[in-house]
């Protein structure tokens, strides 16, 4: 009768949300076992159902990757040196590159010219070859006298 | 932190987010998959995790947030919710109650409560949470969670007395 008496105090302070966790144990172990008082029956499926619920279990397996995370920070870091790089010493190399490029192209031309210019030589010298049969023909008018 | 260490972390609190998203979602498929997405934010999180105080305390507002905002747009999207597996659940929670129908009356009775009692009364008579941890996780006054809980016991309470008047409800 005395618990009986503490259990209804208890209930009381529980619906007035007054109760410790440590309390409200006491409730849930009061209305779990077998013999109630019948005016408190009325309170035994709430408690009972508190303590059937926490068992319920999350059983989903959970797929973590275990990839490493790429660090953005360090990419980006690394960029801008290359970046910064390539500002300070784009402009040479392309001066540089342009200067080559100018040069070969200048030896071309050079070249162009200079065999032009042997080309025409050549035609030079093939009509100088005439010049023989004008010799060939003065050495038989003289030699034949 | 590695996966081991996180496993190690999550799985003291894991079965209690999926509790609470089961609360709030009713459906088991819905709650698992909301506290797997949960647990996947989380790791990806895990780098900051260092921060927060508690890490459960902090997982347990991503859930309610999470299964609110799921809530929120069914409303929106006019779906309903469906409760197919509800009895299946109820019958082997029965089975190990001499009080079978009642304890499952519990449960259709905390479906129906409004939100903010149902977590409150999840929080506090399932999860055993002291007030102080609730109010953190709900982001409420620890005297209105005294008063939701309050309210929402009673609310219990009644409907079940109306039950037990009428016989089965």
């Amino acid at each position: 009768m005395e618990l009986d008496n503490y259990i209804e105090k208890l209930l009381e302070k529980y619906f007035e949300a007054n109760t410790t966790v440590a309390e409200e144990k006491e409730l849930g172990n009061y209305f779990a076992q077998k013999a109630v008082a019948p005016h408190l029956e009325q309170y035994r499926p709430m408690f009972n159902y508190f303590s059937v619920a926490k068992k319920e279990q999350f059983t989903k397996q959970v797929p973590l990757n275990t990839r490493k995370k790429i660090n953005y920070g360090w990419i980006s870091a690394a960029a801008a040196v290359v970046l910064a790089f390539g500002i300070y010493f784009g402009p040479d190399q392309y001066q540089a590159y342009q200067d080559k490029k100018e040069a070969e192209l200048a030896y071309e031309e050079t070249k162009k010219a200079l065999n032009l210019l042997a080309e025409n030589f050549g035609k030079g010298t093939q009509k100088m070859a005439y010049l023989n049969e004008f010799e060939v023909a003065r050495s038989k008018v003289f030699n034949e006298k | 932190m590695q996966q081991k260490e996180f496993i190690a972390l999550v799985t003291p609190f894991k079965d209690k987010l999926y509790r609470m998203a089961k609360r709030l979602l009713v459906s088991r498929e819905e709650a698992e998959d909301a506290t797997q997405e949960i647990l996947l934010k989380l790791w990806s999180k895990n780098e900051s995790m260092g921060q927060y105080k508690s890490v459960e305390a902090f997982a347990m507002t991503m859930t309610k947030n999470f299964c609110l905002d799921r809530l929120k747009s069914k409303q929106a999207g006019n779906l309903k919710l469906v409760h197919s597996n509800y009895k299946d659940e109820t019958v082997s929670v029965q089975r190990q109650l001499e009080a079978e129908d009642s304890v499952g009356w519990v449960e259709r009775i905390m479906e129906e409560l409004p939100e903010q009692q149902k977590m409150v009364l999840q929080l506090r008579d399932v999860e055993d949470y002291d007030y102080d941890e609730i109010a953190q996780m709900l982001d409420m006054k620890p005297t209105a969670v005294r008063v939701t809980l309050s309210r929402a016991r009673k609310t219990v309470r009644e409907k079940l007395q109306q039950k037990h008047s009428y016989g089965i409800g």
